[in-house]
């Protein structure tokens, strides 16, 4: 079970409270976790990532294990302590604007 | 009694204000998706109770809402914007060719006959439509093809298609404006596209008094029972068509300014118009401290200082170009938002006018939907 944690705007756009919880088989990855979560929240599709390119959006950012991924492959595992569910994977907006 | 719903996008959300008939008393409702940039809300002519906004983000992009209970609840829709085929390359600031993306809606258009059709038009520049309430959304790529895309540039505030106008006589004819590129027709249902900016002036930003298109066109306005006449405010001066947007002429006029963003009509005197006067391009703010909307009743040319109820020291706002709306009601409601947060009301026509809200979040956008 893999733990998502989002910013609060995305939380109230998806309508979940806390973390989402997705069931996922090997390999876990970036790609394949927002895949799965824009598959079962199609509301946030485009939200994270751009929907051509699939690329971050520039002021999001992705965490987990207190490491910055985003800029790791998408197609990298992520780390043990994700796949196990003991480490939230963190969708992060950025500190930007002002 | 009839009623009026004020749809008001905010750059932190929407509020939905709404008054009976007399338009004295007022409900405030929000803030809806707060914390967006909410650029623009609209009810469909024919299902009152319809709703689209735009909701967007500098972190997470694009949203499109609908409801279909007059904004008690919302549901996320479409907000997959893919121009069609070969997207090809407008002009950048420094005269360079940068491919078009896109980048959030300016302003939604529900079609005047069929709740589930609506019109998206958005930066950079292009107009979308969605027949499944906005479920999905298909370029009109005609408008970049025979409008001479690839010629156009971005003003200072993007390059965004901020107005559509649906002719009520003719469902072939619409009208559209983009900042910096001008504005154009499509007598055809939106395949093929004109530039109509010819008359338009723009000395220093275009040297060329001859160019098809580059006119920074803020806002147009059109009464539904003369759909040959426009009503246009341009970066500066405010012109009149009547012909279709064919051939323009300038009627400032007596105003003191002629730069501005709105420009709306009179519901029932399609000769009475409104803008407010805004100092300069580089000073987007009214004049003199002074909030003032000015009407013309001549159509043009011959403009009156609206001032009762509006602060005449020490105000220094401005009013964007969606801000301004006006209801159906006998008299004619005119309604605005500045960028302090206020929206000012007026039950007579302008003659005088009241605040419903003081202090909301910078005004992007003011709808008003007349209920029966």
């Amino acid at each position: 079970m893999i733990r998502v944690s989002l910013p609060a705007h995305l939380r109230t756009l998806s309508g979940v409270t806390g973390e989402v919880q997705l069931e996922l088989a090997p390999p876990i990855t970036q790609r394949r976790v927002l895949d799965a979560l824009e598959a079962r929240f199609p509301m946030l599709e485009g939200t994270i990532r751009d929907h051509f390119t699939k690329e971050r959006r520039a002021f999001l950012r992705f965490f987990a294990c207190q490491e910055d991924l985003s800029h790791e492959s998408p197609d990298a595992p992520l780390p043990d302590a994700v796949v196990r569910g003991e480490e939230p994977y963190l969708v992060v907006g950025a500190m930007a604007g002002g | 009694m009839s009623g009026v719903r004020v749809l008001v996008g905010t750059k932190k959300g929407a509020f939905i204000l709404t008054s009976d008939g007399k338009r004295d008393k007022w409900t405030v409702d929000g803030p809806h998706f707060a914390g967006w940039e909410i650029y623009h809300m609209k009810g469909s002519p024919k299902d009152p109770n319809r709703l689209y906004a735009s909701q967007t983000s500098g972190w997470f992009g694009q949203v499109v809402e609908r409801s279909n209970d007059a904004g008690k609840t919302w549901e996320a829709v479409g907000n997959k914007f893919e121009y069609e085929g070969e997207v090809g390359t407008h002009q950048f600031y420094d005269g360079t060719p940068k491919p078009w993306a896109f980048k959030r809606v300016w302003h939604l258009e529900p079609s005047l006959t069929d709740p589930d059709t609506v019109y998206a038009g958005i930066e950079d520049a292009s107009i979308f439509k969605s027949t499944d309430a906005g479920a999905t959304w298909q370029e009109l790529p005609g408008l970049r093809n025979h409008g001479k895309g690839q010629l156009w540039q971005p003003g200072a505030g993007g390059m965004c298609l901020h107005t559509i106008i649906l002719d009520p006589t003719n469902p072939k004819r619409m009208y559209i404006a983009i900042s910096a590129a001008g504005a154009f027709r499509t007598d055809d249902g939106g395949v093929t596209w004109k530039p109509i900016n010819k008359g338009l002036k723009s000395l220093y930003e275009l040297p060329d008094p001859d160019a098809e298109v580059g006119h920074c066109v803020h806002r147009i306005a059109m009464h539904p029972s003369r759909p040959n006449t426009l009503f246009m405010q341009k970066h500066w001066d405010v012109m009149r068509s009547d012909d279709a947007g064919d051939n323009w002429r300038d009627i400032g006029g007596n105003l003191p300014t002629d730069f501005g963003f709105p420009i709306d009509v009179h519901a029932h005197e399609p000769e009475t118009i409104y803008v407010v006067p805004i100092k300069s391009d580089s000073e987007h703010f009214v004049p003199d401290g002074k909030l003032r909307v000015f009407r013309s009743k001549t159509g043009g040319n011959e403009w009156e200082a609206l001032t009762k109820g509006l602060p005449q020291s020490d105000c220094y706002v401005n009013v964007l170009r969606d801000a301004m709306a006006v209801d159906q009601l006998d008299k004619c409601g005119i309604y605005f938002g500045t960028s302090g947060g206020q929206v000012y009301a007026s039950a007579d026509a302008g003659d005088s006018w009241n605040p419903i809200v003081r202090d909301l979040p910078g005004v992007l956008s003011v709808e008003v939907q007349t209920l029966p």
